[in-house]
């Protein structure tokens, strides 16, 4: 059977990777394809480079980020942020990207969804979902968490898979950088709503979150930033700890 | 040089990156001639059996690629480039394959389909295969009539084929070149042999 995997996040910011609390209170921690190649040595099982630069412009220096990790690292890697349309699609893949996130253009426009999976294949097609409670519900926040939306996040969950998505990226705007933990319950829902693996972010914090999220939460895999970044766990620190609690990972 | 055969499909570079990590040159064409005088050929492909077997007959591929490993070159299928060494897929009905190998491409039939992520190897011959995770993206795996070209299996809601081997074939349904170090060192030894 699959390994449940642990998927370090990469936000970076004009080429240089930052973590932020909240989405906010960006901190400088690092340059791109040091700590990528790092992690890939370390057990990383993918890599998420989410491009979080404010602007278009600065966003054009992503496409070589991408092509010096692919270089260097032969796992997986996902790449996200500021992703509109399908050209910008094919420009990533063609970087060397193995996948591409899509999270406000794809609630902006459907389409974008089944267009993308027709042209380069589900598989490729990851889409990054952020969202935040409200009452008994999770709304979809666009724009880098700053933005609410009314759509119900298990509900756009179901239907991304419907037109295509080949995978689902699900952060707690709640939990983000907050350290305390995954947000379980959303999780879990949304888990349970789709066929299609899950990736649970926002949180992670301790090695108990972590395992939670892939137990209690049923994700398929883990993404962490500030843990790794700042060195309180190491990767296969997550890993030895998952494999006592009988998650089998690839060690 | 080492020909990866540009099919027009999937993402090539990601392997000629990690030739070019272990020091092997190699090229990406879609070229016959090149591909008969290359020592040794990778075969890499990514979405649907109908579809490639169509390209690779168009761009006039199949009779230099058929002809490279009958006279004993190196091969090294990758994904679909494994599968289209059979006969024919369940995905694409009545589309012929290169039918090197005699089997057929089967669909999973349980769980997630397709299956993403890293999947353990269990060699079943003694070989170049040893044990460790590999990455795949796959729907389908191909079932070989002589089961003893089978060098590995994965466990997918059950056994099935990963890993094949015949003279100078070696071909994975697997993906060696994004599986980390096992799979930088599963390519280095197939380089070797």
């Amino acid at each position: 059977m699959l390994a449940k995997r642990i998927i370090p996040c990469l936000d970076i910011k004009d080429g240089i990777v930052v973590k932020g609390k909240g989405f906010e209170n960006l901190r400088q921690v690092g340059d791109p394809v040091k700590l990528a190649e790092k992690y890939c040595k370390e057990g990383a099982d993918e890599l998420v480079l989410l491009d979080i630069s404010a602007s278009a412009e600065n966003r054009q220096a992503m496409p070589e980020v991408v092509r010096k990790v692919a270089r260097q690292i032969f796992i997986p890697f996902t790449v996200g942020g500021g992703v509109k349309n399908s050209e910008n699609i094919n420009e990533l893949l063609r970087a060397g990207a193995d996948k591409v996130a899509i999270n406000t253009a794809a609630v902006q426009n459907p389409g974008l969804i089944s267009e993308a999976a027709g042209i380069f294949g589900s598989q490729c097609i990851v889409i990054a979902i952020d969202a935040k409670k409200e009452g008994d519900l999770w709304k979809v926040f666009v724009k880098g968490g700053k933005i609410p939306t009314q759509i119900d996040a298990l509900e756009w969950a179901k239907n991304a898979e419907r037109l295509g998505a080949g995978e689902i990226l699900l952060t707690s705007i709640d939990n983000d950088g907050k350290g305390r933990g995954y947000d379980i319950e959303l999780t879990k829902q949304v888990s349970e709503s789709v066929k299609i693996p899950v990736i649970a972010s926002g949180g992670a914090g301790t090695l108990k979150g972590i395992a939670d999220v892939l137990i209690d939460g049923k994700a398929d895999a883990a993404l962490a930033a500030s843990i790794f970044h700042y060195g309180k766990y190491s990767i296969a620190d997550v890993k030895k700890y998952l494999q006592k609690k009988g998650v089998m990972v690839r060690i | 040089m080492i020909c990866i055969v540009d099919c027009g499909t999937g993402n090539l570079s990601s392997i000629k990156n990690a030739l070019d990590f272990l020091g092997a040159s190699s090229k990406i064409t879609s070229n016959p001639g090149e591909i008969q005088e290359a020592r040794m050929i990778i075969l890499p492909g990514v979405g649907a059996f109908g579809y490639f077997m169509g390209r690779l007959r168009e761009k006039k591929l199949e009779i230099p690629i058929k002809k490279a490993i009958s006279e004993g070159k190196p091969f090294l299928g990758i994904c679909l480039g494994l599968q289209v060494l059979f006969e024919e897929s369940q995905e694409s009905k009545g589309v012929r394959g290169l039918g090197i190998l005699k089997g057929r491409v089967m669909r999973f039939t349980q769980g997630k389909v397709p299956q993403i992520g890293w999947n353990k190897i269990i060699p079943t011959n003694p070989g170049i295969f040893e044990e460790g995770f590999a990455y795949y993206v796959n729907s389908y795996y191909a079932e070989p009539a002589d089961r003893t070209l089978i060098a590995a299996v994965s466990n997918y809601y059950g056994d099935f084929p990963c890993a094949i081997r015949q003279g100078n074939i070696t071909a994975v349904q697997f993906h060696p070149e994004k599986s980390g170090k096992y799979g930088l060192e599963l390519m280095k030894r197939v380089l070797e042999c």
